[in-house]
């Protein structure tokens, strides 16, 4: 039964038999075995097991404590009530840490994306004098910690009126991210067909013109990626948000999330409910943008 | 790379200016700043005192400061060796076994469920597993299930523990990034290359040793790099699973930097810390970057 992959399989196989056939089987490698089945379900297991802690923050968000306390974290909840999310709903604000986190997020991505855009062009299409120097400082702020800006940039956020506010905290998250969406976007712009500019400027295109017209609309798929990026790592961040939105009316998820810690250490299942407030908002994000995602860091990691 | 058979088009600087110049005012200046800080004693109000190198060599004399630098070995072992070595395996099972004998739907399937604590804000994985940790939490509720109470730990809260803890958290939010690399590095390979190994005789672990690995070799490279940098610079895992303790059993530099600055009011302290990691980071970016370099050219 566990063979196929010969052409008097029944008509029910003979999908795998064709494919089988088509070419890439060739090698007895491809036979499936009751081995090949095990190794499947130990992945799988293995899996299953990476995901748990997913799992138990679920079970134990729909507690109620006396629930938790009887049975403690690994039952099913005796039944399932909403009534631990909605109160940390509440108590944590999370309806404007949401949205502040959105507007953040989009904030961060429209300047970070502008930025390398314009810095990239120079760069890569432009080919501006001294562009290796200033590729080699785009990726050397790229790699900086934050921890080494920090304190100046709190001191001058005070100093200017920016700190616990959300624009200039938006700024200085939009600039870092640029840093490396020039490095990634000069590198695709360096291949971008020549012809196509020469033509253009031929046909009396100017700068603009040019980058509007010809060289965003081509590089899309990588500004779509580097959005979704952005948006992640941006919603993410913690050093700079801890630091600089200190407000309840400021911060963003992860933080209003965990800074309730304390609050909670005795509260198990808000606890939880906390945890699974912070964790769905970003797998919502990862289901709808997977390919983009895993695509990017490929893109960004190995150019 | 120079081709001046065209004269070279001018206008174009001015799309640097914007970016440059806002680099320049918000992580250029204040990284300058960092740097003076470090050579003052000051405490975030009125003047800075100027005191040269000796917060650098209080460093040095700092046991807060050599364990945090200890336990920075540790956590590059946790987030940049081990997810390497297991994603490398992981990652040529799934392409080299599951993927061709059970198909691509399997290897997208588990590749999505091991990635997914990448996209997890790390504060949140952090607030996560300080509760799955916890006295009461999830890992002690199953030693007692399977009659092994005698196991049952505070798991974060002993120093014996904690900085284990910590790298298996790093390790587990780790592993989805390599894997995720290395599978997409695996398309590289001609699935001719594998047959031909298996034809002639090759068992799975020999195709992985001669075949996978070396054509891995890139991607290892900038996993490595990358996350060792990203090891330096761990910060909210710490802040919210452990505070640094206990004693200063998971205390990073970064943790100890954000403490002298924040809760000591030790700002030339703090930024003698930080300026060194920011010079070991740029030291390892560097030397990465000139190599890769060197290869490609």
């Amino acid at each position: 039964m566990t063979t196929h992959t010969t052409s008097t399989a029944p008509p029910g196989h003979r999908r795998k038999a064709v494919k089988a056939e088509a070419g890439k089987a060739k090698a007895t490698g491809n036979r499936r075995s009751p081995g090949s089945y095990a190794v499947l379900a130990a992945v799988a297991v293995f899996v299953l097991a990476f995901l748990a802690p997913f799992i138990v923050i679920l079970l134990n968000s729909f507690k109620t404590s006396a629930d938790f306390r009887t049975n403690g974290s690994l039952s099913l909840p005796a039944q399932w009530n909403w009534s631990i999310i909605a109160e940390v709903w509440d108590r944590v604000g999370f309806t404007q840490k949401l949205f502040n986190s959105i507007q953040i997020s989009l904030g961060v991505v429209l300047i970070a994306v502008l930025l390398a855009l314009f810095n990239a062009y120079a760069i890569g299409i432009g080919r501006i004098r001294w562009r290796t120097p200033f590729l080699i400082f785009f990726l050397g702020v790229n790699v900086l910690p934050q921890e080494g800006l920090v304190y100046p940039i709190y001191y001058l956020f005070k100093e200017m009126g920016l700190y616990d506010g959300k624009l200039g905290y938006t700024i200085l998250v939009g600039i870092t991210y640029s840093a490396f969406g020039t490095y990634l976007l000069s590198s695709v712009f360096a291949s971008f067909p020549r012809e196509l500019i020469e033509a253009a400027s031929m046909d009396g295109a100017g700068r603009w013109t040019i980058l509007w017209r010809i060289v965003l609309p081509m590089s899309w798929p990588t500004l779509s990626v580097m959005c979704v990026f952005f948006f992640v790592w941006s919603w993410n961040e913690f050093l700079y948000p801890l630091v600089l939105l200190i407000s309840n009316d400021n911060q963003t998820v992860p933080l209003g999330l965990s800074v309730m810690q304390g609050q909670y250490t005795s509260d198990p299942t808000s606890m939880s409910a906390a945890a699974l407030l912070g964790i769905v908002p970003m797998v919502v994000f990862f289901l709808i943008f997977q390919r983009s995602l895993t695509r990017g860091m490929t893109a960004g990691a190995v150019k | 790379m120079k081709t001046t058979r065209h004269p070279r088009p001018t206008g174009y600087a001015v799309f640097l200016a914007p970016g440059l110049l806002l680099s320049l005012l918000f992580l250029v200046v204040p990284l300058v700043m960092t740097f003076y800080y470090s050579l003052t004693q000051w405490q975030g109000v009125g003047e800075p005192t100027w005191i040269g190198f000796d917060n650098y060599t209080r460093l040095f004399s700092d046991a807060d400061f050599w364990a945090s630098f200890r336990n920075i070995a540790f956590v590059i072992v946790g987030i940049a060796v081990v997810p390497t070595l297991l994603g490398l395996f992981l990652a040529a099972l799934l392409f080299d076994y599951i993927g061709k004998k059970h198909g691509d739907g399997f290897v997208s399937l588990f590749r999505s469920g091991l990635y997914l604590p990448q996209v997890i804000p790390v504060a949140v994985t952090g607030l996560m597993w300080g509760w799955i940790l916890a006295p009461e939490g999830a890992v002690n509720s199953v030693l007692e299930k399977i009659g092994l109470n005698s196991l049952a730990q505070n798991w974060l809260g002993d120093p014996d523990f904690a900085l284990w803890m910590v790298l298996a958290v790093l390790v587990w939010m780790q592993l989805g990034y390599p894997l995720v690399l290395f599978l997409s590095g695996l398309q590289r390979i001609d699935p001719e290359l594998y047959e031909a190994a298996s034809l002639d005789g090759a068992t799975w672990w020999q195709r992985f040793t001669r075949i996978t690995v070396p054509i891995l070799r890139p991607e290892v490279y900038v996993v490595l790099v990358t996350t060792t940098i990203a090891g330096l610079k761990v910060f909210a895992q710490i802040f919210v699973l452990t505070g640094g303790g206990p004693g200063n059993s998971t205390l990073v530099p970064a943790y100890f930097a954000y403490q002298n600055f924040f809760e000591r009011a030790d700002v030339g302290y703090g930024s003698a810390i930080s300026s060194t990691i920011t010079l070991l980071v740029l030291i390892i970016a560097g030397t990465m970057l000139t190599r890769q370099a060197r290869e490609d050219g």
